[in-house]
């Protein structure tokens, strides 16, 4: 009660841990889209191919950077596979490195 | 010897280039692969294509992809041959068969396991074609709903 008011007035970290709830999930606080199924498994894509532009660049933001799993909610297991097809695609110039 | 593996390679010819140099090349390709007892499996040109960015001064590249089965030591020779080559402003040589077998494994092993539950809950064991429009159909839905976030 009392350390909700002093969390948000004072900057000095009282008493760290104690209330060391992070945003609830599903607020949409940060605005972004949140998509939690992984795209492979969902579609049952077994190999990702360097080729396939199309199905690449939807893991490639505007800035040309690999997208964080915590964001596209890719399983691990296929988030290795994309990095490696994204690293490649990079090589041929079919996606960018990055775009500024 | 050593053993066939198949692999991928992609290369990227200069947007100048005429019809006859892009038969050479890959008459270049086509000879090699000989000369080390290799197939050709697949040629695709996918012809004239922007790059995502500019490599030495070109901004357009000539795209043309050879699966390939052969040994490491064809592999060496081609990856030395193009990187030589001025033509070939780009290239990429890849093993591919692995990951193809894995794969395809997974995908042997999930009709497998579905074709057994579906038979275990009394439905012939290949979903019906009207079935299979329902399941793209509800991926369809994800999607949309994901997007419209």
């Amino acid at each position: 009660m009392a350390g909700d008011m002093h969390r948000s007035k004072s900057s000095t970290p009282a008493k760290p841990g104690e209330r060391g709830q992070r945003r609830p999930a599903g607020s949409g606080g940060g605005g972004f889209r949140r998509r939690r199924v992984c795209k492979f498994r969902s579609e049952k894509i077994d190999y990702i191919d360097y080729k396939d532009v199309r199905l690449l660049m939807q893991f490639v933001p505007e800035r040309g950077k690999i997208q964080p799993r915590r964001l596209s909610g890719t399983s691990a297991k296929y988030q290795r596979k994309l990095q490696l097809a994204l690293k490649r695609a990079r090589e041929l110039a079919l996606i960018p490195y990055a775009t500024d | 010897m050593s053993a066939t593996k198949q692999y991928e390679l992609v290369y990227i010819a200069a947007p100048e280039a005429t019809e006859q140099q892009l038969a050479e090349l890959h008459e270049l390709v086509a000879g090699i692969t000989a000369k080390f007892n290799g197939t050709i499996d697949r040629t695709e040109a996918w012809g004239r294509r922007r790059l995502a960015y500019t490599i030495g001064r070109h901004k357009e590249g000539i795209y043309v992809l050879e699966v390939i089965s052969g040994g490491g030591d064809l592999v060496k020779e081609l990856d030395r041959r193009l990187k030589v080559s001025d033509l070939v402003i780009r290239h990429l040589i890849v093993r591919v068969d692995e990951d193809l077998q894995i794969a395809a494994r997974a995908k042997a092993q999930r009709q497998a396991t579905s074709a057994r539950r579906r038979v275990a809950r009394g439905l012939p064991p290949e979903p019906t074609p009207e079935e299979r429009m329902r399941a793209s159909a509800a991926l369809a839905d994800d999607r949309d709903e994901a997007e419209a976030y």
